[in-house]
């Protein structure tokens, strides 16, 4: 099977007392309709940065939710904001503003 | 002192104050430019020229009004009896006021409480002489000519709509406290002025005279007690007036002045707030003719326009969602009667909140060794409406053309989306990146499908070749020949995109090439005054709904005539319009392509095509 490089299905334990969900719940306030996401992968097969590069805002959104943001900041500086991702989202989440939110709520948080 | 009278205080302290905060607004704007468009204030006063066009386009401006006059004609007739009416009391006062004194110098109160302080001159000089006639006559009419302006002043608060205007700005109190000085002001002057030559039983004009002599039978209690309290209530609104104008919306009189003069001495907007941005924010007059051509209003969102955006600037407490919370259309910015560049404010508030985000681009690091004599850039819109590219492609084929197709596989975005976001910063390396790969092609002509690519390549590349949209170049191919075209009936309605219209002024090219193919419908907005289709990139806090409520507004006003096609120039109006619309959307190069006939072509391979 081909590797479109934007899997989100790693091996995995999700440890509920080491994650912290507290940026997802600012995520939420700050671009609401992050809650609509069904995880479908649209925004990230269409995304120009993951053409380069091993970007994936799917995967990336994914780990802020379960509370794993740790190198969130670098990766999303990866980004040019072109917005074809929310052209495409079958489910109108705002990602652009998502995206600056993501921005905000990481940077300088962690190293 | 014969010519002093306690009352006149109130008037002098404020008009003491409002001169000095003029001049200390004035002198930090002034020094708030950068170096180079200082020097151009020290070049622009040695050029006399430059100076009348600006005392013409403020007079034109600031006192006719004339484009408020071309928004309504109410509007501007009750601006232009406010500012000019005004204006002239104050010259004819001036000149009236030096026939009683006899001096060139007065004190500055005297010609505005004249007719108290000359109520006891000769008579028979009063009512013979030829010159204080014909001065009492005109500061007469010229107080009818104001109170007519506030008659309508008054209407407009209850009846916006006679006045072109849905919407009017809301008040915050010291507004109003000026607002309601300002309409005190002239009915006092009436009435003291009346009082007082009811009173002396002369000394008063055709208006004020009558209703003086009205007044004093009339009125039961000692009128000399009322003339003299009114002359105080009089000088206490001009007081209250001019304490108030600093931090009110009428300070945007004085600072207009400064930047039309700004303007004419060819000071443009910079990325970075300058003097010139505070001179805009401060003439900005809240008028709200940007709220009505607001889309967003369409959306419900009604407290982020350009008025409340730049009050909140000027009060220092501007909300991160206000600033966020635009399409950056321009709209606004093209019916603004002072002309303030309202994208450029909103862009440098954005840069200042965003230009220290994070960005890594270093994954951009491929060569091209591709060459042409075209290179083409599709953008990254145009890979989500792939029907544009192939229509590109095939009448580039037709045409015989040597074109490098420059983002085929990967697209590097051309940074605008980046920049719209205040990201200017991050921008530089996308536009670095792209700008050596364009050049590395060795072509002399650039052509993009993107009118969000065409405006930054024009602004921010510095490229030493030719930039084209298709539209453009599409239409050049055809006049010239190089491609063969059938039109065909089909009503077609243009919807004019945001940064092809008003972003980089190519409005005639899309239509005219339009007119060939089939039959262009006109559309009630449109060119400078066209809706935004909604899926602006500048608009960063919207939710889906409220961007499909806009985008419906503009199908609606596309649709009114009854098109058998919508044709756009942009993959992005394209994208978000074919969401929704009951007819074809389709850009114009596929219709183009569509209008080529089959099997007839005079393509000539290894034609080049003409720089």
């Amino acid at each position: 099977m081909k590797n479109f490089g934007y899997s989100i299905q790693q091996d995995n334990t999700i440890d509920m007392d080491s994650n912290d969900r507290l940026i997802h719940e600012q995520l939420r306030l700050r671009e609401p309709s992050v809650d609509l996401c069904i995880g479908c992968g649209s925004c990230s097969a269409t995304c120009s940065s993951a053409q380069y590069t091993g970007f994936n805002i799917r995967l990336l959104h994914t780990l802020i939710r379960r509370g794993e943001f740790s190198g969130s900041d670098r990766e999303i500086s990866k980004c040019m904001f072109c917005g074809k991702c929310q052209l495409v989202c079958p489910r109108g989440v705002n990602l652009r503003n998502l995206i600056m939110a993501i921005h905000s709520l990481t940077e300088h948080r962690n190293g | 002192m014969v010519n002093f009278n306690p009352f006149v205080l109130p008037f002098l302290l404020g008009l003491l104050y409002v001169v000095y905060s003029i001049v200390r607004s004035w002198y930090g704007w002034i020094s708030g430019l950068p170096e180079t468009d200082r020097l151009k204030i020290k070049a622009g006063i040695r050029h006399p020229a430059l100076i009348l066009s600006a005392l013409k386009e403020i007079f034109m401006e600031g006192l006719i009004h004339r484009r408020m006059w071309k928004q309504n004609p109410l509007l501007g007739y009750m601006h232009m009896s406010l500012a000019l009416g005004w204006f002239l009391l104050i010259v004819f006062g001036n000149m009236e006021s030096r026939i009683y004194s006899g001096t060139h110098l007065n004190a500055p109160y005297y010609p505005i409480f004249l007719k108290y302080f000359i109520h006891d001159r000769l008579v028979i000089f009063f009512e013979t002489m030829p010159v204080p006639r014909f001065f009492r006559f005109m500061m007469d009419l010229l107080l009818i000519f104001v109170l007519s302006g506030l008659v309508l002043a008054f209407l407009k608060r209850r009846k916006s709509k006679w006045f072109g205007m849905q919407k009017t700005t809301g008040y915050k109190l010291n507004d109003r406290i000026a607002l309601f000085s300002l309409w005190l002001i002239f009915p006092l002057r009436l009435l003291a002025e009346s009082y007082t030559a009811g009173y002396y039983a002369s000394g008063g004009g055709f208006f004020t005279q009558p209703i003086g002599d009205f007044l004093e039978m009339i009125n039961p209690v000692s009128s000399e007690f009322v003339l003299y309290l009114m002359w105080w209530c009089y000088s206490l609104v001009l007081g209250i007036f001019f304490f108030s104008l600093p931090k009110s919306r009428y300070m945007h009189i004085p600072s207009e002045i400064l930047l039309i003069v700004f303007r004419h001495f060819g000071i443009q907007p910079k990325k970075t707030y300058s003097g010139l941005s505070d001179a805009e924010v401060h003439s900005c007059s809240r008028c709200g003719v940007c709220i009505d051509v607001c889309q967003l209003n369409t959306a419900g969102i009604t407290n982020t326009q350009a008025v409340y955006f730049i009050r909140s600037i000027r009060e220092k407490e501007l909300r991160e969602k206000v600033t966020q919370t635009c399409m950056v259309c321009g709209r606004c910015q093209e019916v603004c009667p002072v002309g303030i560049r309202t994208d450029s404010l909103r862009l440098i508030k954005r840069r200042e909140r965003y230009s220290d985000q994070l960005s890594d681009y270093r994954f951009l690091a491929e060569n091209h060794t591709l060459l042409g004599d075209v290179v083409y850039f599709s953008g990254c819109m145009s890979h989500l409406t792939p029907a544009i590219i192939s229509s590109m492609k095939s009448i580039f084929t037709e045409a015989g053309v040597a074109f490098v197709h420059l983002d085929a596989e990967r697209s590097t975005c051309c940074g605008r989306p980046l920049m719209i976001a205040g990201k200017d910063r991050q921008a530089k390396d996308l536009i670095e990146f792209n700008r050596r790969l364009i050049l590395q092609t060795g072509a002399k002509l650039l052509v993009t499908s993107c009118p969000i690519c065409y405006r930054v390549f024009r602004e921010e590349y510095n490229l030493p070749i030719k930039i084209l949209h298709h539209s453009q170049y599409l239409l050049d191919l055809v006049k010239t020949g190089r491609i063969p075209i059938q039109g065909e009936f089909r009503k077609i309605a243009y919807h004019d995109p945001c940064d092809l219209g008003r972003g980089t002024k190519t409005y005639e090219a899309p239509r005219e090439l339009l007119k060939k193919i089939g039959d262009l419908t006109e559309v009630k907005e449109e060119a400078a005054n066209g809706y935004c289709c909604g899926g602006s990139l500048g608009l960063i806090e919207a939710t889906q709904e409220q961007r499909n409520m806009m985008t419906s507004e503009a199908l609606q006003c596309l649709l009114s005539g009854n098109p058998d096609v919508i044709a756009t120039a942009c993959p992005l109006c394209k994208k978000t319009f074919a969401r929704s619309s009951p007819v074809e959307v389709l850009d114009i190069a596929e219709l183009l392509c569509k209008s080529v006939p089959k099997g007839l072509s005079y393509s000539s391979s290894g034609r080049s095509h003409p720089a």
